[in-house]
This record gives C-alpha cells, sequence and structure tokens, in this order.
C-alpha cells in the first residue's frame, strides 16, 4: 500500500476544506438551522407528535442525512473531477498508486467532511429540540455508511461530469427528490396505501427510516431491510467505481 | 556497455475513433542518456510518453522500464519515472512548496525537507515557496512542473515540450538542468519542437512522425551522415556559376559576387578543396568565406518530408 500517496491526497483534500472553512461547513450548518427554525419550532410547534416524538425532534435524522448525503456527493464529485478540469489528473494517472489507493483517499476527505458536518448539525440541534439516540452506535454506523455510500456516488458523478453543470444535475434533479420524498419531513405511514407502496421503491426511504430508527427506536420499515439496503448500495457504487477504473471510463484514453 | 533502462517493443495506440496514435514503436533507451524525440504537432511523441507512464492505454505491445512491464508492475516502473507534462495542469490555490511535497508524496516517498529545498533553490523558486500558484508567471509555473517531476528522485525524466513558450533566459536555464541532471545520472527523455534544442543538449534523436519511428540515430552520426553544410564564398568581382560545368550545388548572390556550396563531407569526396582550386584557377579572389551549419533541422525536414 501506498500510504504516503493516501495521506496526501486526504490532507490536500482536507485542506482544501479548512481553506474554504466557511463556504464547506458553516453554510450547511446555517441553512439546516434554518430548517429547525421554521419546521421544528415555528410550524412544528402546531403539528401533532409522530409515534410519540415531538414533530421538531422527529426531523432531525431527515435534515442531517439530508445534508450529510449532498455533502458527501457535492465533495466527492468536485474532489475528482476539479483534477480532471483542470488536467492535473494526469500526476494521479501516472503516479504509483493504485485505483483503491486513489479512492480511499478521496473518499475518506469526502466522508470526514461530511460526518463533520452531520455531527456539528446534531450538536446544534440538540440545542434548539430535545433528542434521545436510542442506539447510538447504530446511529454512527448509518451515519457512517451514508457517508462512505454518498460520497461513493459522488466520485461516480465527478468522473462522469463532463462540465460543472453536470456535477449539479445529479444531487439538485434526483438525490434532493428522493430525500425529500423519502420522509425526512414525514412519516410514511402517513401516505395513502398506493403512495407508501409507490415510496417503498425509493431507496431513501430505507437509509431515513434505518437512521430514524437508531434515534427514535421505532421506523417505518424493518431496520435489517434499511441496512441490507444502504450496504447493497455501497456495494453497487463500489462495483461502478470498479468497473471504471478497469475501462478507464472518462479519465484515461 | 550501458543497459536499456527503457525497452519498447512493437508498441501501437490506437484510439477509440480508429485514429493510429501509435504504429509499432520499438525503441531502447540507454540508462544515462539524453534521447530527444523530435516530430511535428500530431506526430505521436505525447501519446508514446503518455503509454509509458500509464496516462493512455496500450492497443498493443511491450514496455519495460527497468526490467519491469509497465503494467504489470506499475508501481514500480512509475516511481522511477518523474513526468513534465506539457500543458501546465495545478491546482491553483495551493503554495507551491505544498504542490510540491504533495508529489514526492503521491510517488511513495516519506517528507524530506532538505531535498524539496535543494530542487526549489536549484529551480530559482525557494523564495516563491509560500506564493499561490495562481500569483505565479507562466514561466515560473513550468519552473513548479518540473520541481514536482524532481520531487521524488526520479531515475528517469520525461520532459515534454519543456521550453514552449518560455523565454530564452528560462530556456538556457533549463538546458543548464538537464546537462546536470544528466551528470547525476539521470536519463532523460526529451520532445521538443526546437531542434537546436536537440542539437544542443540531446545525445541521441529520434524522429516521429505519423505515429512511426522514422529513425533514430546517435546525434553526431546523424549530423555527419545526412547533415549538409554550406559555405559561402565572397569573391572580388562578378561570376557567372556556368564556368564550374554543374560541378558542383552551388547557388549565386543576387549581386554575382558571392556563391554558395551546398555539401556533405568535405574530407570524404574533397568537394571543398576542388572548389577552391577550380576557383584559383578562374583568376578570382576570395575576399571572405563562412560557413553555415543548419544540419538538424534540414535533417528533420527531409525525414518528416516537409
Amino acid at each position: 500500500m501506498n500510504f504516503y500517496a493516501i495521506k496526501a491526497i486526504y490532507v490536500f483534500e482536507m485542506s482544501r476544506t479548512l481553506r474554504t472553512l466557511i463556504q464547506s461547513i458553516a453554510s450547511p450548518v446555517i441553512s439546516t438551522v434554518l430548517y429547525f427554525i421554521v419546521f421544528g419550532s415555528a410550524i412544528g410547534s402546531r403539528m401533532e407528535d409522530i409515534s410519540s416524538v415531538s414533530y421538531g425532534s422527529f426531523i432531525v435524522p431527515g435534515l442531517i442525512l439530508l445534508t450529510v448525503c449532498l455533502q458527501s456527493i457535492s465533495n466527492a464529485s468536485f474532489s475528482i473531477y476539479f483534477p480532471k478540469f483542470i488536467g492535473s489528473i494526469n500526476e494521479l494517472l501516472s503516479a504509483p498508486v493504485s485505483y483503491l489507493e486513489l479512492v480511499i483517499g478521496f473518499i475518506s476527505a469526502a466522508v470526514t467532511k461530511s460526518m463533520t458536518i452531520g455531527l456539528i448539525i446534531l450538536i446544534t440541534a440538540s440545542f434548539l429540540v430535545d433528542i434521545e439516540i436510542k442506539h447510538p452506535i447504530w446511529m454512527v454506523c448509518i451515519l457512517f455508511l451514508s457517508c462512505v455510500s454518498f460520497s461513493l456516488m459522488g466520485f461516480i458523478v465527478g468522473i462522469w461530469a463532463r462540465s460543472f453543470e453536470q456535477i449539479t444535475i445529479i444531487p439538485d434533479l434526483i438525490i434532493t427528490p428522493l430525500v425529500f420524498l423519502g420522509g425526512s419531513f414525514y412519516s410514511i405511514t402517513l401516505l395513502p396505501d398506493f403512495w407508501q407502496k409507490v415510496t417503498l421503491f425509493n431507496p431513501v426511504v430505507y437509509l431515513i427510516s434505518g437512521f430514524r430508527w437508531a434515534f427514535f427506536g421505532n421506523a417505518d420499515v424493518y431496520i435489517g431491510y434499511s441496512i441490507l439496503a444502504i450496504l447493497a448500495f455501497t456495494f453497487a457504487c463500489v462495483f461502478i467505481i470498479w468497473l471504471i477504473f478497469k475501462t478507464g471510463y472518462r479519465i484515461k484514453s | 556497455m550501458k543497459r536499456n533502462i527503457i525497452q519498447i517493443e512493437r508498441l501501437s495506440k490506437t484510439y477509440k475513433d480508429g485514429t493510429v496514435a501509435l504504429e509499432n514503436i520499438n525503441l531502447n533507451i540507454t540508462d544515462g542518456e539524453i534521447i530527444a524525440l523530435l516530430g511535428p504537432n500530431g506526430a505521436g511523441k505525447t501519446t508514446l510518453i503518455s503509454a509509458i507512464c500509464g496516462i493512455t492505454n496500450i492497443s498493443s505491445g511491450n514496455v519495460s522500464v527497468a526490467g519491469y512491464d509497465v503494467i504489470d508492475d506499475y508501481k514500480k516502473t512509475r516511481a522511477l519515472i518523474g513526468l513534465v507534462p506539457q500543458e501546465i495542469a495545478l491546482q491553483p490555490f495551493e503554495k507551491v512548496i505544498d504542490v510540491v511535497k504533495y508529489s514526492r508524496n503521491l510517488f511513495g516517498c516519506a517528507n524530506n525537507d532538505m531535498h524539496i529545498e535543494k530542487i526549489l533553490k536549484r529551480l530559482l523558486l525557494w523564495d516563491k515557496k509560500d506564493k499561490r500558484i495562481v500569483e505565479l508567471s507562466g514561466g515560473m509555473k513550468r519552473r513548479v512542473i518540473i520541481a514536482k517531476a524532481l520531487s521524488h528522485e526520479p531515475k528517469i525524466l520525461f520532459l515534454d515540450e519543456p521550453t514552449a513558450g518560455v523565454d530564452v533566459d528560462l530556456r538556457f536555464d533549463m538546458w543548464e538542468l538537464i546537462k546536470k541532471l544528466r551528470a547525476d545520472g539521470t536519463t532523460i527523455i526529451l520532445t521538443t519542437h526546437y531542434i537546436e534544442e536537440a542539437e544542443e543538449i540531446a545525445d541521441r534523436i529520434s524522429i516521429i512522425d505519423n505515429g512511426k519511428i522514422q529513425l533514430t540515430e546517435n546525434k553526431s552520426e546523424l549530423i555527419k551522415r545526412l547533415g549538409k553544410k554550406v559555405i559561402n564564398i565572397k569573391l572580388d568581382q562578378e561570376i557567372d556559376i556556368k564556368v564550374f560545368n554543374g560541378d558542383f550545388d552551388l547557388s549565386q548572390s543576387p549581386d554575382k559576387t558571392s556563391i554558395s556550396m551546398r555539401y556533405t563531407d568535405a574530407k570524404k569526396d574533397n568537394t571543398l578543396d576542388k572548389l577552391l582550386t577550380r576557383i584559383k584557377k578562374e583568376k578570382y579572389k576570395i575576399l571572405h568565406i563562412e560557413t553555415d551549419e543548419k544540419s538538424l533541422e534540414e535533417i528533420f525536414l527531409d525525414v518528416v518530408g516537409k
């Protein structure tokens, strides 16, 4: 293993984050706090409890995941797209670095950043609403796996993208609607039967349900299915990345 | 007898759209030499370098570096190679010293502040080490990509058009640097458009055109074998070159008081001596003689058929 290279990529990516600290961490935190103020305190105070959980607390897991998923994709996609855009990817391709080492370097930086943002939002939320975490270890595990899988997906998006515009297409047009419709602000049991069944085709439902189970001990879908869905998504992303590097798709002529 | 540090056998590269960039390339590069790859735009020089360094996939053939295959043992081969790319591709907001250290680590080496300092000083970048890339001039950025390529102390250095678009001072600096690196034992493979660059620093010349190697030869032997020289002779009066009955490859100046002769090897056929004897015999006085030697450029143009 070329540990020097993994560390170099990681440190390089993290220094970019630290250099743009406000843009990297403060803005997602501020926007999430605004969600809490509007949905949690202002509107939430007039909403009924869901499964004995106040509405303000109920939306915490969904909001964390919304931000974490979008941040993971945007961090990882930008980190690999930018070297492609300026041409410095050739240095990575000509270095004695395996594809696995490259992915570990980039993904671990994207995961660190997203996890940090997720935990900051959780701490911020704990000042605004009552939060009790019934399964803290599972909470961290599901958060970590979400960061890893969506960072891997972001990496794929970054390699696929041919322009900065394309980097934003997947998070804006696919992930945001899936997270919103995946029960981040409501329990899917509140939906009519037909739409409940349709919603089960949305993979993000399993993610949010599993994460909410870690917080409150109850879930829209069985926790085992949630874990399976997250693992399946992670392995699918790993497989696609393996294919990309094997064929050199859009990185190697 | 020095060993071959790079061996290229039947290397071909065809792009997905059917463009043949390299066709059946065979080339051995000796340890410690400077070899210049000359060729017009699109000849395949950069593709050849990219194939050896791992930037582009090889369609067929084999390339080995220090006895290791560039695909099967890519980690070993790439660790030996430093690449100065044609395009300046640098992260614009990073500091000079950070991007150079990054390259060293990427190539599997632990930090070595003394070595990085030595390189930055050698490239006149030490006082700019804390500047961001975006603040540097084009010439300075080119020095940075050379510093990056040298950061991990490579045994082999590829320089893809290193002096394209740089001023004369920097070009001379680069040539000096390349000579010093060779003296330290580094093998250097250089692509260039500037024929005088190859003439100045290379030990061997390889001319590439249309994805094929047209010739590879020791520079001085090549010039001796194929190079043509020109002698210009100023006379005391007008002369009509018809008096020589077409015995020499002659041309005349507009005022008809100077003649020029192209010749290849004066020792071999005594052409020069014969011409001077004939001039004396025709009762002309020679006022001035000068020689001109654009040999490699002429060879290059002859080979690529331009």
